[in-house]
C-alpha cells in the first residue's frame, strides 16, 4: 500500500459517479437537438480547408475533451509535403 | 377530468412496468378510474405483470387500425374493478401505431377514465415519443446509477420539447421515481443518494422504492405489488406516490438501512 492510497481507500464510488454525471449532463444539456455538433464541426472545418489543399480524409483526427469548465476540440490534420514547400 | 399520465425512462429495465402496474393499481384503489396502456408493441409484458396475459384478445393496434372497438380490447382485473388494461401487440411492429391513431384511442379513453397510465418503451424512438406524447403528467423512473440518470436526463429534455404540451407551451406535471434503491449500499458509498440523483435531474420526488423480493414476488404472481402485499415498504411507496399524483400532500417516505444480526452484535456503525 502506498502513501496514496492511504488518503484515497476511503474515496467511494458513489460520490464519483455523481461528480461524472454533473459534468456529461451539463455538456449534453448545452447540446440538446444538437448531439451532432461536433460532427458538423469537422465537416466545415475540413471543407474550409480543403479549398485550400487536399485532405486525405484517413489522415484527420479528431479528439474532443470535455473538462468542467473548458472542453477542447482537436482536429489534426496532417498536411501534404507539397503544400508546405509551395509555402 | 381525466389525465392521461406516462411512465417512461429510457433505459430499460429501471422498473417502468412494474411502476405502471403497481402505480395503477393504487390509484384504482383509491377509487379512480383507471385504464393501462402497454406501449411497448411487439415486446408487452405489463399483462403478464398484471396477472391477464391469458386474458388478451384484442391489443391497442388493433384498436388504433380499427379492427377491433375499444370496450372490445379493454381487460378488466379481477382484484380491483376499476382498473382495466388496454394491452400492446405481441406481433405488430411499433411502426403500427400513428400519431393520429394513438390520439384518437387516447381522446376515446378520456371519456370513461380519471387515469390514462402509458407504459412506455424503452428507448427514445417512435414507441416512446408516442406513449408520451399527449402525458398531461410524466413520471420518469431511474435507478441511482450513472446510465439510468444520464437517460432520465435526455427523456426529461423530450419531455420538454417532443409532447403536445410542450409544443403548445401548456405545462407538463414531471415527477421522479427512484426504483431499485438500495440503502445498504447508499450507507456504504457505493450508490447514490436521492439527494444526488435528484440535484441532478431537478424535477420533485414522487417516491422511492427498495430494491425488494416482494416486487420480484409481485411480479412472479401476476398482481401489482399494492394488492398483493400493500403493508410491504415498496408497496407503501407506490401507494403514497399515487396520493401525490391525486394532489395530496402525501410524504416521500425514504428507505431505511436495517441493521443485520452481526453490525448488531458487533455495533459496527454504517458509514454516513
Amino acid at each position: 500500500m502506498n502513501l496514496l492510497s492511504l488518503f484515497t481507500r476511503n474515496r467511494t464510488s458513489a460520490p464519483v459517479a455523481r461528480e461524472r454525471l454533473q459534468v456529461l449532463l451539463a455538456h449534453e444539456r448545452a447540446l440538446d437537438g444538437r448531439a451532432d455538433l461536433v460532427a458538423v464541426l469537422q465537416q466545415e472545418i475540413l471543407e474550409v480547408i480543403a479549398r485550400h489543399m487536399p485532405v486525405d480524409r484517413d489522415k484527420v483526427l479528431v479528439k474532443l475533451e470535455r473538462g468542467d469548465h473548458v472542453s477542447t476540440l482537436a482536429i489534426d490534420i496532417e498536411m501534404p509535403q507539397a503544400v508546405l514547400a509551395r509555402g | 377530468m381525466s389525465k392521461v399520465m406516462v411512465v417512461t425512462s429510457g433505459k430499460g429495465g429501471v422498473g417502468k412496468t412494474t411502476s405502471t402496474a403497481a402505480l395503477g393499481a393504487a390509484l384504482a384503489q383509491a377509487g379512480q378510474n383507471v385504464v393501462l396502456v402497454d406501449f411497448d408493441v411487439g415486446l408487452r409484458n405489463l399483462d403478464l405483470i398484471l396477472g391477464a396475459e391469458r386474458r388478451v384478445v384484442f391489443d391497442l393496434v388493433n384498436v388504433v387500425q380499427g379492427d377491433a372497438k375499444l370496450p372490445q380490447a379493454l381487460i378488466r382485473d379481477k382484484r380491483v374493478e376499476s382498473l382495466y388494461l388496454l394491452p400492446a401487440s405481441q406481433t405488430r411492429d411499433k411502426d403500427a401505431l400513428t400519431p393520429e391513431g394513438v390520439e384518437g384511442v387516447i381522446a376515446e379513453l378520456r371519456e370513461r377514465f380519471d387515469w390514462i397510465v402509458c407504459d412506455s418503451p424503452a428507448g427514445i424512438e417512435k414507441g416512446a415519443t408516442l406513449a408520451m406524447r399527449f402525458a398531461d403528467v410524466a413520471v420518469v423512473v431511474a435507478n441511482p446509477e450513472v446510465s439510468s440518470v444520464r437517460d432520465a436526463d435526455r427523456i426529461i429534455g423530450m419531455l420538454d420539447s417532443k409532447t403536445l404540451r410542450a409544443e403548445r407551451g401548456e405545462p407538463l406535471e414531471k415527477h421522479l421515481l427512484i426504483t431499485r434503491h438500495d440503502p445498504a449500499r447508499v450507507a456504504r458509498g457505493e450508490m447514490m443518494k436521492v439527494e444526488d440523483v435528484l440535484e441532478i435531474l431537478a424535477i420533485p420526488l414522487l417516491g422511492v422504492v427498495a430494491e425488494s423480493p416482494d416486487v420480484l414476488t409481485a411480479s412472479n404472481l401476476g398482481c401489482p405489488v399494492t394488492l398483493h402485499n400493500p403493508a410491504s415498504p415498496a408497496a407503501r411507496a407506490y401507494l403514497l406516490a399515487a396520493r401525490k399524483l391525486l394532489g395530496e400532500d402525501a410524504p416521500v417516505e425514504q428507505p431505511v438501512l436495517k441493521r443485520g444480526l452481526m453490525s448488531r452484535l458487533f455495533g459496527r456503525k454504517a458509514a454516513a
